[in-house]
């Protein structure tokens, strides 16, 4: 049995087209960190994967800007109404890690590039929620994630990303 | 000492170490890092109550199964995340699952003292909405261990 080939012309137009859509989104919470197509590093550190992984999903980091990164590490003691309070040196551990292999923000002018060496501080606006980043929505039109839409896929939320993206956890998209 | 003696002597030894045993036996199955983590628990609650002798695990069983008023509406019981039975797996609030609490299916429960500390700390205030004694936290560890 042989599987189907996909022809290389539809995946270049995704791939240009992902570019070329992704412009506007740099001021807006950030680029996915693609790493290829929709496919994400999954969490690759162990602690982040325990602690993260304990409750929920391991979201690719990725998927979100260091800053929000920087916000979800320094709330954890109340975690979308969650105590998932970690110890200090816990918590640099993540934020370090997660902040490190965030989604690509777009460096202010007259930047001199490189370092991600320095972890960004929180800032009270940037996002909580990969659902409440541009580029979610842009690929999430409203008919893609209405609660009809949800509830065939026994979604419980427009974050649980597995109902529909069943390897999510493993950083793949592409369904 | 005659053989007779000597025999007799073992005897007793015999009989001593198999009474120590079998009081024990509820507790016996324990790891080194676990029963760490209980004479821990145990130290603490002689401190509060010096009449404090050791752990229930009918009194832990109770604690565990029973509904708790003052924690979050969401979560009455450890039963809501765990389940009424201890060696099935659980589910958190996001639905991811949560490996069995019952020692004979799980060893790895109760062995590290960091993790035994920070889920107490959390879920005891999420179910109960206080700190859990030692007392308590003994309790429903020999009863998870038990199982």
């Amino acid at each position: 049995m042989t599987t189907p080939h996909h022809s290389s012309l539809p995946c270049l137009l995704k791939s240009v087209r992902a570019v070329v859509l992704a412009a506007p989104l740099w001021a807006t919470g950030g680029v996915p960190a693609l790493a290829d197509g929709k496919n994400f590093a999954p969490i690759a550190d162990p602690i982040v994967a325990k602690e993260c992984g304990a409750c929920h999903m391991k979201y690719p980091a990725g998927l979100m800007p260091a800053a929000s990164w920087s916000r979800i590490v320094a709330g954890l003691p109340d975690h979308f109404g969650e105590n998932a309070g970690v110890d200090a040196a816990t918590a640099l551990h993540m934020v370090t890690y997660l902040t490190a292999n965030a989604a690509v923000e777009k460096p202010p002018r007259g930047a001199k590039g490189g370092a991600k060496a320095v972890v960004p501080a929180a800032t009270a606006d940037a996002p909580l929620r990969i659902t409440e980043l541009a580029w979610f929505r842009k690929d999430h039109g409203p008919r893609r994630i209405s609660a009809a839409a949800l509830a065939r896929k026994n979604a419980r939320s427009a974050g649980d990303c597995m109902a529909c993206h069943k390897d999510a956890e493993k950083g793949m998209f592409d369904e | 000492m005659t053989v007779e003696c000597r025999f007799n002597s073992i005897r007793l030894a015999a009989l001593v170490v198999a009474v120590l045993t079998g009081a024990g036996a509820a507790l016996a199955a324990m790891s080194p890092a676990q029963q760490a983590i209980h004479d821990g628990f145990a130290a603490a609650a002689k401190v509060k109550d010096p009449a404090f002798t050791q752990f229930s695990i009918e009194r832990g069983r109770t604690f565990f199964l029973a509904t708790h008023i003052g924690g979050k509406a969401a979560t009455p019981s450890c039963t809501t995340c765990h389940t009424a039975d201890p060696k099935k797996v659980g589910s958190t609030r996001a639905n991811k699952p949560i490996e069995p609490m019952a020692g004979s299916v799980n060893p790895r429960r109760y062995t590290d003292a960091k993790d035994v500390e920070k889920w107490y700390l959390r879920n005891c205030s999420d179910v109960v909405g206080r700190e859990c004694t030692a007392l308590e936290k003994g309790d429903v560890m020999v009863y998870l261990l038990s199982l």
